[in-house]
């Protein structure tokens, strides 16, 4: 107690500077805060409208504070309700969004790792031209391949199914991959591939054993980019696919060209939500290994 | 039998020659060093042995084998990286293990391996850890050890001591020294650091701009440097050069502070045909302050009188710079016997160990 008491004498200098420290932070969580807010309250929306009553919402507008909560337009927008005939919600096309991010993000990451990793520690003549060509890739709109596609896809009989959009996420996702690895392994020294060389491991062993063992970082960072970009994507669903094939973000649109009946508000933010979870769920969870492995280095 | 013989190598990127025409042999169980200023071709040559990079043209024999197109896996030869290059995922056993799994080494003759590697090198309660675990010199060791469990023909070292601090590089400068004796492998070392190729070579090669200076013995190269370059490059503090003029064919004269020539007796006559004008090198610690009792003892020191600019007193020794004519020149003097700053000396120059240098060609006469 003795050690302390000269530091309890107060300090008019010190004082004055914890207060303006306080402030100032005070300043910046109110105007982040305000931030956050504004970019909340669209999401809130949606999530109040998708526990009210449709009556509710007629009476009391889009933007209001629920009177009541109840998940049936939940149930409805998953399993029951009905677009242009068949009424079985949006829980196909969830199940199509599925099946084809899953595949499509694991395939993607995994030809990217091996592309960073060829185009980092195996250089070979001409090397840094093709990286460069596959980079192009990144900044390509994928409405200009859509003609290509179509013609393809047309060919390989691939037309109206989930193979289909596969593929092409596969290999429109190929550049972003090979960008984030090949940028990342380009990190790990040379040296440690010309050990294992001497060593005597060969160009898989050395990928199995040395490259792989360090990339969690960058492959967490590409298979959320992966998963969140092939999930959210929109046009490739709706261009190729239709009814049954399509996946859901395609198939919220089918929601409200209904036409005949009365808006429903409440079903159509429930259905918008289960559209939107996955992606949030893997931000939620993963999220902060995404912004340390963009920002980590290879070693240590 | 030489456990390693390079022939006539060339290597260029290009139009850029790296590597303009290497000689160079080890015999079985030797330690050669590869000493030179960066950009010298050394770290490009050890590459090249260890087939990491391509050969232009020439030879690389290891054993009775031209290894020219062999993978690094089958030279036979294990590597020391500067980096230390350890596998950061692995740890210490397994890094070790690694190449020896990857060559197909049963396990329990892997395990005897890692055993006597770790006992060798103290290492054996590290084994568990992982490489970020360990300090700079516990790298140091691991590395070593995992070249050491392959038993092969030809070590190579690259620079292995440059990451360490000035005391820890002493340390295992001496421990590397004593491995060599009890392993007694032929080994390559390359390093920039003229001391450590000094002290752990049996042989040493001195480069410079792609090509061998000088191939010898580490006594050799410091006495007799077969041209400046060599002579200025190894020793510290450097080798002084002192432009001469012959006089005769055994004396010499160099300016001195005042403006006047002084004229020093060389302690063999020159050959003949020997430029008139000439570069006298001559090393720190062969110049002393002149008596008579010196003079008993070395019969060719040459004396003159100098003043002295600075001293420089480092505890062991005491170094002095001194002037004479436009140069100033350094001398190393004993603690107790150093000279004082302003005061002019009598030096005592030791011609029998002095180097005599053709300015234009810059090689020993």
């Amino acid at each position: 107690m003795a050690e302390i008491a000269p530091n309890a004498r107060f300090d008019p200098e010190e004082a004055a500077a914890t207060r303006r420290h306080f402030w100032s932070r005070f300043l910046v969580y109110a105007v982040l805060t305000l931030f956050a807010v504004v970019y909340l309250v669209p999401l809130l929306v949606v999530i109040f409208n998708s526990l009210r009553e449709q009556s509710e919402i007629a009476r009391n507008g889009l933007i209001s504070v629920p009177r009541s909560f109840r998940f049936d337009a939940w149930a409805q927008a998953w399993g029951s309700y009905c677009v242009s005939g068949t009424c079985e919600g949006m829980k196909r096309n969830f199940f199509n969004s599925l099946a084809m991010t899953i595949p499509a993000t694991i395939i993607s990451t995994i030809l990217g790792a091996m592309n960073g990793y060829i185009l980092s520690k195996w250089r070979f003549r001409g090397s840094e031209l093709i990286f460069n060509l596959m980079l192009l890739g990144v900044f390509m709109p994928g409405q200009i391949s859509l003609m290509p596609w179509a013609f393809l896809l047309g060919k390989l009989g691939l037309t109206n199914s989930t193979y289909g959009l596969v593929l092409i996420h596969v290999v429109q996702g190929i550049s972003f991959t090979t960008l984030f690895c090949r940028n990342f392994y380009v990190s790990i020294p040379d040296d440690l591939i010309k050990a294992a060389r001497i060593d005597g491991a060969g160009f898989w062993r050395i990928f199995r054993k040395i490259i792989l063992p360090l990339s969690p970082p960058i492959l967490i960072v590409t298979v959320i980019w992966q998963f969140t970009g092939i999930w959210n994507e929109y046009l490739f669903g709706v261009v190729f696919t239709s009814g049954q094939q399509q996946p859901i973000t395609a198939a919220l649109v089918a929601l409200t060209a209904g036409g005949t009946t009365a808006r429903a508000y409440d079903v159509m933010s429930a259905a918008v939500l289960i559209g939107a979870l996955p992606p949030l769920l893997i931000y939620l969870f993963g999220g902060k290994y995404f912004v340390r492995g963009l920002t980590q280095g290879a070693i240590k | 039998m030489s456990a390693l013989m390079i022939r006539n190598l060339h290597k260029s990127y290009g139009s850029l020659e790296i590597l303009a025409g290497i000689n160079l042999e080890a015999k079985t169980g030797e330690f050669v060093a590869l000493v030179g200023p960066s950009g010298c071709g050394k770290s490009t040559l050890l590459a090249m042995i260890a087939g990491l990079e391509t050969v232009t043209s020439g030879e690389i024999w290891i054993g009775d084998r031209l290894v020219n197109s062999v993978q690094p896996k089958d030279r036979d030869i294990a590597m020391v990286f500067q980096s230390y290059a350890l596998y950061p995922t692995m740890t210490v056993r397994q890094n070790i293990t690694f190449g020896m799994e990857s060559r197909g080494v049963p396990k329990a003759a892997q395990a005897e391996a890692v055993q006597r590697v770790a006992a060798l090198l103290q290492i054996e309660q590290l084994l568990k850890r992982k490489p970020g675990q360990l300090s700079g010199g516990q790298r140091q060791r691991v590395a070593m050890g995992r070249a050491l469990v392959r038993d092969p023909k030809l070590f190579l070292f690259d620079e292995p001591l440059s990451n360490l601090d000035a005391k820890l590089r002493v340390d295992m400068r001496t421990e590397i020294k004593k491995l060599h004796h009890r392993v007694g492998k032929t080994t390559v070392y390359v390093t920039h650091d003229q001391v450590e190729a000094m002290t752990l070579a049996s042989r040493i090669a001195v480069m410079n701009q792609g090509s061998v200076q000088q191939f010898d013995t580490p006594k050799r190269i410091y006495d007799r440097p077969t041209n400046m370059f060599v002579a200025g490059f190894m020793g510290s503090p450097a080798m002084n050069f002192i432009p001469a003029r012959l006089t005769g064919s055994t004396s010499i004269s160099v300016r001195a502070a005042d403006g006047s020539d002084a004229s020093l007796a060389l302690a063999a006559p020159m050959p003949a045909g020997a430029p008139k004008d000439i570069v006298l090198g001559i090393r720190p610690e062969h110049i002393y302050r002149f008596t008579t009792d010196l003079k008993s003892r070395k019969p060719a020191v040459a004396s003159m009188q100098a003043p002295v600019e600075l001293v420089e007193p480092t505890g062991a020794e005491t170094l002095a710079v001194l002037r004479l004519g436009d140069l100033e020149i350094t001398g190393r003097f004993e603690p107790d016997d150093a000279p004082v700053m302003g005061e002019t000396i009598t030096l005592g120059i030791d011609m029998s160990r002095a180097c005599l240098f053709d300015p234009t060609t810059k090689a020993l006469l």
